[in-house]
């Protein structure tokens, strides 16, 4: 399990080096590259473009049509609708994506220099934990968290996301720790006498900030997007946005331009993160596939 | 002692999170175990000891086969995401491989919809997946229409026999680009000397691709294969946005839901224990695989 994140770069250079020269072949490469473009964007079209329709406007035969009246007034429903649940929403995603990147990083770390015995089996039981269906542990979970006492709502979804996080967040810092940091720099701490502890805080976590963009970005956006335990462990009023959503869109008659604005407002922070820190929610993608 | 002295540090640091997933995973899993092989089919809560009734009344014993028209829909739908997302993958790594200019804004649009969550998306792969037809023809059906290809018009997931294939289509959208950057990833890691040589050879493009640089992206085939037939099997969010939970619909993610709601604490562990059986096949092979390939290394 090598070299499993990419160094932000590295996928610029893939192909950008190589020439690209016009033949008939490039014609069809891009011809493709352009249908699947449009195709990939389609679903967006319909959402911005019904998100600005209300009244008669909206129906399933005109969904491809611009708005005959462009209005804000569905956006306006949808915020109304889903501000509380947004900004609840931050409460668990920040606090998520903070914990369980530090604890991530300690765990990666001894993982990554401490050969102890039996190494390699505590960190596949611990991989394992990533890939289990959340539905095996989540009868159970209910009662146990009410019972240790966790506040319903976003504190039981912000401990439970650090708690499954735990396995790809230590994954990703060993991955990074293996790979880039030499083993002698923590050689050199360990006889100047430095102990593991303080090698930790004051040798690896300054050169760890590469890897903490990676996990910071993944726990963000899984607990941004996270609806099993959502659906499992909060409601409507106590939950995250992907609840909240849902209420808006799935009921009986919904109102498809406030859903389709809500579904916006839900995706605008996952994807502004994307758009901002693109680079590295790839090496955050890399770094999901155990081994590359 | 001196052993204790230098392993001990490292445990420390360690042990909090070993005890979190001992107990939440490990330990929770042993629970729901327990669970079910017992009898607590009602709120209220009996806890008898019934043997491995629960589950062969699954497979043998449930109104209508409900739970084995779960699990056909769940392979329906996992063989048409899984076939989906690794060829759209495959081409658009390939095609952006063969370089393009703008290749990083094809990229980022490619890979966009991973951003996006299920629960989001769904709300507009909802409409767009509409099953009217012809003159109220929407969404899809009515681009079909639009372009004089009438007979590609489908009612989508509300087909009885093949709904699920279409319920995946959103799931390809979604995940075509994660495996894009993976496969992405693979033909970086491809050393330069290799396409190098074989072009000194005389190889000819055919040939370079076909017998030096797909043979070198097995690996990557393999991890994206797990992930997304991983992430196929707990399937949940996607069918309960775009669909609801129904009947037609129905994988066994959502089924134990659906016992949950009315209580049947017994028969939702055991479709669980089953689903995470059914994932653990999968991924504790590959565990054992990557953990081998690495000590080779």
């Amino acid at each position: 399990m090598t070299a499993v994140i990419a160094p932000p770069s590295s996928l610029e250079t893939v192909v950008a080096k190589r020439k690209s020269s016009f033949g008939p072949g490039s014609i069809i490469k891009y011809a493709l590259a352009l249908l699947f473009l449009i195709i990939v964007l389609m679903p967006m079209y319909v959402l911005i473009v019904t998100s600005f329709k209300a009244g008669s406007d909206i129906g399933v035969t005109s969904q491809w049509n611009l708005p005959a009246h462009w209005t804000v007034a569905s956006w306006d429903k949808a915020w109304t609708a889903l501000r509380p649940a947004f900004l609840r929403t931050f409460e668990l995603a920040i606090p998520v994506a903070v914990i369980s990147s530090v604890i991530g990083a300690a765990n990666g770390f001894v993982l990554s220099r401490w050969r102890f015995p039996g190494a390699d089996l505590v960190f596949t039981l611990i991989l394992f934990g990533m890939f289990i269906p959340y539905q095996a542990v989540m009868i159970p979970l209910r009662d146990i968290v009410t019972t240790i006492g966790i506040p319903p709502g976003i504190p039981t979804l912000v401990f439970v996301h650090c708690v499954y996080g735990i396995p790809i967040c230590t994954l990703i810092f060993r991955n990074y720790y293996a790979t880039t940091v030499p083993e002698e720099l923590v050689e050199a701490a360990r006889v100047d006498g430095a102990g593991l502890l303080r090698t930790f805080a004051w040798i690896i976590l300054p050169i760890s900030i590469p890897g903490f963009v990676v996990t910071i970005i993944w726990q963000f956006t899984s607990a941004w997007n996270d609806y099993l335990f959502a659906i499992f462990l909060s409601n409507t009023r106590n939950g995250p946005i992907t609840i909240a959503l849902n209420a808006l869109a799935g009921a009986q008659s919904p109102d498809y331009a406030a859903s389709m604005a809500g579904a916006l407002i839900t995706s605008l922070p996952t994807l502004l993160v994307y758009v901002l820190l693109g680079r590295w929610f790839i090496g955050g993608l890399m770094a999901g596939s155990v081994k590359s | 002692m001196r052993r204790l002295r230098h392993w001990g540090p490292g445990l420390l640091l360690l042990s909090p999170s070993l005890i979190l997933l001992a107990v939440f995973v490990y330990g929770l899993i042993a629970w729901t175990t327990k669970v079910s092989v017992s009898d607590e089919h009602t709120a209220l809560g009996s806890k008898g000891f019934v043997g491995l009734d629960n589950y062969t009344n699954l497979f043998t014993n449930d109104i209508q086969d409900r739970f084995v028209h779960s699990l056909k829909n769940l392979a329906v739908f996992t063989v048409v995401f899984l076939v989906g997302a690794m060829f759209f993958g495959l081409l658009w790594a390939f095609i952006l491989e063969r370089g393009v200019r703008a290749e990083g804004f094809f990229r980022t649009v490619y890979l966009f919809p991973m951003a996006v969550s299920f629960v989001a998306s769904g709300v507009v792969w909802r409409w767009l997946m509409n099953p009217n037809m012809d003159d109220n023809a929407g969404g899809l059906n009515a681009v079909f229409v639009a372009m004089h290809l009438d007979f590609l018009q489908s009612a989508w997931w509300t087909n009885p026999t093949w709904g699920m294939a279409s319920m995946a289509i959103p799931a390809v959208w979604q995940l075509s680009g994660y495996v894009m950057a993976l496969f992405l990833a693979g033909f970086r890691g491809i050393p330069h000397e290799l396409r190098e040589a074989a072009a000194m050879d005389g190889a000819s493009t055919y040939r370079l691709y076909r017998n030096v640089i797909f043979p070198q992206l097995t690996p990557v085939a393999l991890s994206a294969l797990i992930i997304i037939g991983h992430m196929s099997m707990k399937m949940f969010d996607l069918i309960m946005s775009v669909s609801g939970p129904q009947w037609l619909t129905e994988v066994p993610a959502i089924y134990v839901w659906q016992s949950l709601l009315t209580s049947d604490y017994a028969k939702a562990a055991a479709i669980s224990i089953v689903l995470l059986l059914l994932v653990a096949i999968v991924i504790v092979p590959y565990l054992i695989y990557t953990n081998r390939v690495e000590k080779n290394s």
